[in-house]
């Protein structure tokens, strides 16, 4: 696989949220605005990459029966680390996403790389790797968050650009299974007609 | 790839790997904590700026407590060369729709409402939150008037305040937080009539 | 009352999964079933109600009087892994039937977030029944993991109830599978909000 590759196919190709339905948690979660779905994604790349990188150098040494304590550790540790930098210098953006932040530990996307990617393969690609995916699940969040945004509140990016309302519901947490649905569907459209 | 798994081994890796990241972690907390205090403290500053008029103090510093039907609430006192420009109270209720909010009340030296700011809620993004300020102009209504006069009370139930859309209830509470806010602020004016009442 | 409280809000107003969020994965991945619905509800009820009282102890006996509440994730995360590991081995040996029934839910359940989102609400958000806010005590805290897991086993068993339904019907292309099931959760999300304002 070349490194373009590596680093490309979480976008689309194997995207964690619309093809491997992965993370569900923080996708339906945090989306209430588009700011929060960038943020949240964000946050999920930096845990990503940073134990993607440390995992791939440790594997060789972890014995076989303790790997998945290991790895958690050395995820949980990442983000804890994102906790203290989030509190100290984007405190409201910490509030807002709150529980989901500690809650990254157990997001099945972090311990999924880390088991059938990272402890296989090369620090470096394991690098791309976590940037990649990280990067595709930020765009799902940001898009997801983006319609959800335009819909609920009638503005993007926290930009209002129509006086109004918008349609509640989809702030709330309906609107989040339905909307995810519908992109689903959108998106399963355009992959057959690609095809 | 992986090693064989001994006990020794397995308990000697995660014993390290633990080890290692609590150091990590420990060391971390050591140098982001006067960040993470300096921002709530930042938090706590903007607020107050946003609702007492203009001062020279650290209201921070100058803070005191004041008791009030058993609760406690913190004032901030803001001054301009020594003396009182307004007082900023941090309020509560915890009746909203999803729980506690937590509110900034301030108050000009003349005992009208300068302004409200919202420093923590739990309540439903899109209606309730319209009470946090610059989402819409609930908060606005507030401003410039003194609870003396001024029934803080939503409408429908005999007051002057034009309740939130679908949210009369976080309106009601929200009045309820300014109203424990305007007692509050009376507590301290009385304190100090009779403090200077004494200096004389 | 306050129990009823804690109840009622946990299992209806403020469902785990249909407005909170948590333990999401299982509840699409697991629920094509009735009985695996049910089979999932009952493991994580189990672990969920152990979980928190064993998190509670740790952090208000260890983390706290040591001043290391920074390693609380850390912390939590390791003592729910180690806990469904014994539960499997205990649940093995004490009671193969159960096992039968529970087991091959045990290993998802380290990484279904609700559990560890249960456990850290419990030490860090404030409650109020009417009163002060205040946080939760042991009782307490033991009763709102196990409501909450409640909610968790309602909302799941439900949804698989509407899944077998959708099988037999006739779903256009695009919408088949995950699309539709998505749909489906959010129509049962918005009959859950008639419950709002209730507590």
């Amino acid at each position: 696989m070349s490194k373009l590759s590596i680093l490309t196919k979480g976008i689309l190709k194997e995207n964690p949220v619309f093809v491997l339905l992965l993370g569900m948690c923080p996708t339906l979660g945090t989306t209430t605005s588009a700011i929060n779905g960038l943020g949240m994604g964000l946050a999920t790349t930096f845990v990503l990459m940073l134990s993607n990188v440390v995992i791939s150098a440790i594997a060789g040494y972890v014995p076989a029966k303790v790997r998945i304590p290991s790895f958690i550790v050395v995820i949980a540790s990442f983000v804890t680390i994102l906790q203290f930098v989030m509190q100290a210098y984007t405190p409201g953006l910490y509030e807002t996403l709150g529980l989901f932040i500690p809650l990254i530990v157990v997001n099945c996307i972090v311990l999924g790389r880390a088991e059938a990617f990272a402890s296989k393969n090369s620090v470096y690609d394991s690098f791309l790797d976590g940037v990649g995916i990280g990067l595709g699940f930020t765009a799902a969040l940001t898009v997801l968050g983006l319609v959800r945004e335009l819909l609920g509140s009638a503005s993007a990016f926290g930009i209002k650009f129509i006086n109004g309302d918008g349609i509640l519901v989809f702030i709330l947490a309906p609107g989040a299974f339905i909307a995810l649905g519908y992109l689903l569907v959108l998106f399963n459209k355009l992959k057959t007609k690609i095809k | 790839m992986a090693r064989e798994s001994t006990l020794k081994n397995m308990v000697l890796t995660l014993a390290s790997i633990t080890l290692l990241a609590s150091t990590l972690l420990g060391g971390v907390y050591v140098l982001t904590k006067s960040p993470i205090d300096a921002a709530k403290v930042a938090k706590i500053n903007s607020a107050i700026s946003k609702v007492v008029p203009e001062f020279d103090n650290d209201p921070s510093s100058d803070k005191f407590i004041k008791e009030l039907n058993g609760k406690k609430y913190t004032v901030y006192p803001a001054k301009r060369m020594d003396d009182i420009v307004g007082y900023a109270v941090e309020s509560f209720t915890t009746g909203g729709f999803g729980g506690r909010i937590v509110l900034m009340v301030g108050f000009n030296a003349d005992g009208t409402i300068n302004n409200t700011s919202v420093l923590s809620h739990t309540e439903t993004p899109g209606l309730g939150d319209k009470m946090v300020e610059g989402k819409s102009d609930f908060s606005v209504q507030f401003q410039g008037k003194s609870p003396e006069n001024y029934k803080l009370l939503v409408k429908k139930d005999g007051g002057d305040v034009d309740a939130i859309t679908a949210s009369t209830i976080t309106s009601r509470a929200f009045c309820d937080a300014v109203t424990a806010a305007w007692e509050v602020y009376k507590l301290c004016v009385d304190q100090n009539i009779k403090k200077e009442g004494q200096d004389e | 009352m306050e129990y009823i409280l804690i109840i009622i809000s946990a299992v209806f107003v403020n469902n785990i999964l249909l407005s909170q969020f948590l333990g999401v994965c299982p509840f699409l991945g697991v629920s094509n079933k009735v009985s695996t619905a049910a089979g999932m509800a009952g493991a994580v009820t189990f672990v969920m109600s152990v979980a928190t009282l064993v998190t509670y102890l740790l952090q208000n006996y260890v983390l706290i009087p040591l001043g290391i509440e920074f390693m609380q994730t850390v912390a939590f995360i390791l003592v729910i892994a180690a806990l469904v590991q014994m539960v499997e081995i205990i649940l093995k040996k004490v009671s193969p039937s159960l096992y039968q029934a529970l087991g091959i839910f045990l290993p998802l359940i380290t990484t279904n977030c609700a559990v560890l989102g249960v456990a850290i609400i419990v030490v860090s958000k404030e409650f109020t029944f009417g009163g002060d806010p205040q946080m939760l005590n042991m009782a307490q805290s033991v009763v709102f993991a196990i409501a909450n897991a409640l909610g968790f086993g309602l909302a799941m068993i439900l949804f698989a109830g509407l899944r077998e339904q959708l099988e037999l019907a006739n779903v256009p292309k695009p919408f088949k599978g995950m699309p539709i099931a998505l749909i489906t959760a959010g129509i049962l999300a918005l009959s859950f909000m008639g419950f709002a304002g209730l507590v």
